[in-house]
């Protein structure tokens, strides 16, 4: 098979995980910007952090025959302190150019908090100003619904953001209804403890359709599967779903939505 | 789009799924077992248990409705990054 695994951390894991990915059929990895697990002290963090992913793990991942992606922001987690925030949010500015950015991501809110939601529409108004792609990160667990439903008020807030051009990930069997009757795409996010089984996710493709939707393995630092997406596609073909409508969802849905980003290079 | 029969779906599933129920019930018995007092969490889960039963639809996301904040305005700061799994109440957020 082929694959895209549109949402991994790939700082945080291992040559090893690379060699498994390509030997799987990984054919381009895409890598949101988020928390590494503790707070970073200052802005500088962030700024080394942006190096790390225009740069360095590009060549990690060319070293591997894989194409890599990335998206900038600060995440929600440390979006309560609104200074830290304005200082990375600066320094945007000087990496959104490079030639494996794809756009703001993964923004979005974790505790629903009115700072976080400041900094949200902060980063919405960025991504308007230079017409950049949105990978939007929902809050985890009895956080999810409200917060989904905030972040599509504050995307739909805004006239010049387009809902086709912002996938809100991490989609669970409560909120996918309404991100894809928004018109936004979803993300289904496959872990092993939280957010979406593989068996889950399939009964929601089965049920809502294969139209703006994808599949992510979200592999960090925590408990994750970098090989969930085609481990997922395996089980996908023990239920009977033919070998098209696995690589529409695995492969060729990924390119569609980042595609509509020039500097996206994989074709379908 | 469905796929598969029923018989196909139990084939495939039911073990894990049976498995799952036992470790459920184990843990009820356990957290009944156990001394103190229920939190809002079990009583969450307790209430979740209802959409199981046989004439119940879209039960996962009335499942994970049982647990979600269903407040619609921003808390004022947040104090914690973690979530817990269940939703504590206006008062206890
Ligand atoms: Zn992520």
């Amino acid at each position: 098979m082929r694959y895209i695994e549109p949402h991994g951390h790939m700082v945080s894991r291992t040559t090893d995980d690379y060699l498994a990915m390509v030997t799987a059929g990984c054919q381009a990895v895409c890598e949101p910007a988020f928390w590494a697990g503790f707070d970073r002290s200052s802005a500088n963090g962030f700024y080394d952090y942006f190096c790390q992913l225009t740069e360095h793990e590009p060549k990690r991942a060319a070293k591997f025959g894989l194409p890599h992606y990335s998206w900038l922001c600060i995440n929600p987690k440390e979006s309560e302190d609104i200074k830290l925030a304005d200082d990375v949010l600066a320094l945007i500015p000087e990496f959104i150019d490079k030639p494996n950015v794809l756009g703001i991501g993964e923004i979005g809110l974790n505790k629903n908090s009115r700072n976080e939601l400041i900094v949200l529409e902060k980063h919405i108004q960025i991504a308007a100003e230079s017409d950049q792609l949105i990978l939007v990160h929902t809050p985890h667990l009895e956080d999810k619904y409200k917060g989904t439903r905030l972040i599509m008020d504050a995307l739909k807030n805004d006239s010049r953001i387009k809902p086709e051009r912002c996938i809100i990930d991490h989609v669970e069997e409560h909120t996918i209804g309404m991100v894809l009757e928004e018109g936004f795409w979803a993300g289904m996010t496959l872990y092993p403890e939280s957010k979406c089984s593989p068996s889950r996710a399939i009964d929601m493709l089965e049920r809502f359709g294969t139209e703006r939707i994808w599949m992510n393995s979200a592999c960090d630092w925590g408990i994750s599967r970098p090989l969930a997406v085609p481990h997922t596609a395996f089980e996908m073909k023990q239920r009977g779903h033919t070998a098209d409508w696995i690589d529409k969802v695995t492969f060729q849905n990924p390119i569609t939505f980042m595609s509509q980003c020039p500097k996206f290079k994989i074709k379908p | 789009m469905n796929t598969m029969t029923r018989q196909q779906v139990l084939d495939m599933y039911f073990m894990d799924a049976r498995h799952k129920l036992i470790d459920l019930a184990a843990f009820l018995d356990r957290v009944d077992r156990s001394e103190g007092e229920d939190d809002f969490r079990i009583q969450a889960f307790r209430e979740a248990m209802q959409h199981l039963g046989s004439g119940d639809t879209d039960r996962a996301a009335k499942v994970l409705m049982t647990f979600s904040d269903p407040t619609t305005e921003p808390i004022p700061a947040a104090t914690t990054k973690a979530a817990c799994g269940a939703w504590p109440g206006a008062d206890n957020g």
